[in-house]
């Protein structure tokens, strides 16, 4: 294979990790605020008290730009396989592709048809279609979660296909298989406890900002400071350990449909019962060795198999250009598990600080739960590089070669687009993060609704609210 | 050949059509009024302008993710080939996209930072370019492209020619147009007035590309001149023209006698009209020269799962996309205690 191809091969695949792992933070952020807000107006409707309603409008700004940012990096991905990945569109697209259309037509539409409404249709809907519009826009992020894991799990581990003599292509043959395929239960519960943990951690960390401020300048934080400290703190403490659970299930399922994945995440070489687990070490995917290692006895047979005997898979049992490479999965799994063990233990330490009565007035408590804003969403990005690097040297798992799949494309126009597209996202989605930034750095006021924040879109503010002569449309709240 | 199997592309020709018309219409007004901030300089009536569609835009922008995804489902030899061929383009495309889908919120958002000119500027200019660019790439597919074994076999600028450049500006100034009249229906006083004036001129300058557009068509293939003048094939398309003109002086009446909505479904009709034609001219190709619909078709157990939901899904969504335009119907003005 001639050099210019494989670079092109690399550039397309660093292309397609660097789009699509800016795009999937705005996606999991939208499914955990989503279902935030609507928990949020959900509990104002119901109880009446307005710190709700000044959460909830405190979070929607927010909400507004991630959403946005969502819409446009992710158009990006639906042209993206076609571009530069024509071949594996060609083959596979009989199924991904339909499930992709399934995705558009029942979940981007229901968010876009809805998110006018809850953005600037307060006043002129009545509380419960806003709330159903709110409730709409979130089940829609849910719904386009569900699709686009199931087409991912598909491509890790096919079901449901024939593959058609001559072209290749894959062509459906059970779409019940297809969807239901073995990993995707397993991946939509992980990601979607991922997302609400992202979420938690980024509301948490803000909560426990504004609380040190207050402390800061020797006053009381406000009520909607505490309860959105409080109700991250609940996620936290029941979500982060359900997560481990999920993830250990998960890693189950792995080790049973794609062996070789687990033994390159683990660092194995050779397969062995009573195994270690590796806390440190270099795989050598040439020495076929794992240098520098420091293993726990017994620990890793024991979180594989639940039994300190059991057998694990070593790489050495796979062909090697069939392993995926060990020496970026190792690491990235390594994190998101140190960082799901410290979401836990922020998690119980807040039910302990809650027991004595102190959640609010430990500073020291704020100071990590701030620290720990990113690490819901790091830990989700080291997940999906796992996931998505151990999948290699496969696009369809077993059956379709990622080197196979790539676009006949010339190197300079790859060259070029990924410079265009490191250079725009660094702009836009920096001035993205930089606003958001802006946004939390202030804090939530008691009667939120009333201040309105320059030109923001909030949902009564009137100064941005395309207001209307038509005498007809005063039948709203 | 199977029924199943050559009536269902048919079927799903009708549908992505459909589903591109409806995008240019509903993006077409979002992308004019960004480019007509070049020449509405006033902030507050800037506002007002992106007022207008501040509601509806994501779901406008949705279809075009749907044609994308449409395409890649029951089409995916044409989606290989034809994203392939327009790599450059559709590169921009996207970037110019990004930068006005997110200048909604940022150019508000960074008001008083001394950053707000950059994001005005951003929503002007990405408006532009994903005009220029989607007007190039259709221009693109109806010059056709290189194909070997299915696969693109031309080169990255094989899209870049006189031709392409004519569609381009043509889709500019018809979605400019497309912004100017469906202001001229929501707005008031001062911008109304000044829209009118912009759309005549706008009206003028797409008379103009579509009549140098349908003349250059037929020139590029035999068989697209044959589609045009031989007979009975005349009988059927030549109405097609004959409505441009009509509509035309209907458009400049609504203009001149202050209707308020007539320019716009004028505007619309323009496009439905030339999107109509360029279907006739392309037809059963749907990667011309050398793939029709048949050949660039995903199997019927794909086509066929998915037209099933689309048969459902479609009627829903636009049920309540026209009930999120209901909601946000009337006139908008500019808000009280803005400057």
């Amino acid at each position: 294979m001639q050099p210019a191809h494989d670079i092109a091969l690399l550039l397309a695949r660093f292309q397609f990790a660097f789009t699509v792992g800016v795009h999937i933070v705005f996606p999991a952020f939208s499914i955990g605020l989503a279902a935030y807000l609507a928990v949020l107006e959900g509990l104002w409707l119901k109880t009446d008290r307005a710190v709700y309603l000044d959460l909830y409008r405190y979070w929607i700004k927010v909400f507004s730009i991630v959403f946005g940012m969502g819409v446009v990096s992710g158009l990006v991905m639906s042209y993206e396989f076609g571009t530069n990945w024509s071949v594996f569109s060609r083959r596979a697209g009989p199924i991904t592709g339909v499930l992709l259309s399934y995705e558009v037509m029942t979940a981007f539409f229901l968010e876009a048809g809805f998110l006018g409404v809850m953005l600037f249709g307060m006043n002129r809907v009545g509380r419960g279609l806003h709330f159903a519009a709110t409730c709409c826009v979130s089940v829609g992020t849910l719904i386009s979660m569900t699709w686009i894991l199931a087409s991912n799990s598909w491509m890790q581990t096919p079901r449901g296909y024939m593959i058609e003599p001559g072209t290749g292509r894959f062509i459906p043959a059970d779409w019940l298989a297809i969807i239901f395929n073995p990993s995707f239960p397993f991946r939509l519960v992980h990601m979607g406890l991922a997302a609400f943990l992202s979420v938690a951690f980024i509301v948490g960390a803000t909560g426990a900002w504004h609380l040190l401020k207050a402390r800061r300048e020797g006053r009381q934080a406000s009520g909607p400071v505490r309860v959105m400290f409080s109700m991250a703190m609940w996620m936290a403490a029941l979500v982060a350990p359900l997560q481990v659970l999920a993830g250990d299930a998960h890693g189950l399922n792995t080790l049973k449909y794609q062996p070789v994945k687990i033994a390159a995440m683990e660092g194995d070489w050779e397969s062995k019962g009573r195994a270690p687990e590796l806390l440190f070490g270099i795989p050598n995917m040439r020495t076929e060795h794992t240098d520098y290692a420091i293993g726990i006895p017994l620990v890793g047979s024991l979180i594989l198999t639940h039994s300190p005997d059991g057998r694990v898979p070593g790489m050495k049992d796979f062909p090697p250009d069939q392993r995926p490479p060990s020496y970026v999965i190792f690491f990235s799994f390594r994190i998101m598990v140190a960082l799901a063990m410290l979401m836990v233990l922020v998690g119980f330490w807040s039910l302990w600080l809650r027991r004595r009565g102190t959640l609010f007035s430990s500073p020291g408590f704020h100071r990590v739960a701030v620290c720990m804003a990113p690490a819901g969403f790091i830990a989700l990005l080291c997940g999906w590089v796992t996931t998505e690097v151990g999948r290699q040297p496969w696009t369809v798992y077993g059956l379709l070669r990622t080197s196979d799949s790539i676009s006949p494309l010339a190197l300079s126009n790859m060259a070029l687009s990924m410079t265009v597209f490191v250079v725009v996202y660094v702009i836009v989605f920096g001035s993205g993060m930089g606003i958001i930034a802006r946004l939390l750095a202030r804090a939530p006021q008691e009667g939120e609704h009333q201040t309105r924040p320059s030109h923001a879109p909030d949902i009564m503010a009137t100064s941005t609210h395309p207001r209307v002569i038509d005498p007809s449309s005063d039948q709203g709240t | 050949m199977m029924d199943f199997a050559y009536w269902l592309p048919i079927v799903w020709a009708v549908i992505l059509v459909a589903a591109i018309s409806i995008y240019v219409v509903l993006d077409g007004f979002d992308l004019g009024i960004g480019m007509l901030f070049a020449l509405e300089r006033h902030e507050g009536r800037r506002d007002v302008m992106v007022n207008t569609i501040a509601p509806v835009w994501d779901g406008n922008e949705t279809w075009m993710v749907l044609g994308g995804a449409t395409l890649y489902g029951v089409f995916p030899g044409a989606y290989s080939t034809l994203l392939p061929a327009f790599y450059l383009p559709i590169v921009f495309m996207l970037v110019a996209l990004i930068f006005r889908g997110v200048a909604f919120e940022f150019r508000i958002m960074t008001r008083g930072t001394g950053r707000e000119k950059l994001w005005d500027f951003g929503f002007m200019a990405g408006s532009g370019i994903a005009a220029f660019c989607q007007g190039a790439i259709l221009g693109g597919v109806v010059q056709g492209i290189r194909v070997v074994d299915g696969a693109f076999a031309g080169g990255s600028l094989d899209w870049l020619t006189p031709f392409s450049v004519l569609c381009g500006l043509s889709v500019m100034c018809g979605y400019a147009l497309l912004g100017a009249t469906w202001l001229v229906w929501r707005t008031t006083d001062v911008l109304e007035a000044a829209c009118r004036k912009w759309a005549v001129w706008l009206a003028a300058g797409l008379f103009a590309c579509i009549v140098a557009v349908s003349f250059w068509t037929p020139l590029l293939h035999a068989p697209y001149l044959r589609r045009w003048t031989e007979w009975p094939n005349i009988v059927a398309v030549a109405p097609v023209p004959v409505l441009v003109v009509v509509l035309g002086g209907l458009l400049a009446m609504g203009l001149r006698r202050g209707h308020t909505r007539v320019p716009f479904l004028c505007a619309l009709g323009w496009f439905f009209l030339c999107l109509s034609g360029l279907g006739i001219t392309v037809w059963p190709y749907a990667v011309p020269p050398g793939l029709t619909l048949w050949d660039v078709s995903s199997p019927p157990s794909s086509q066929f799962f998915q037209l099933v939901g689309t048969a459902v899904l479609l009627p829903i969504i636009l049920t309540y996309t026209v009930y999120s335009y209901r909601v946000f119907r009337g006139k908008v003005t500019q808000a009280d205690g803005y400057h």
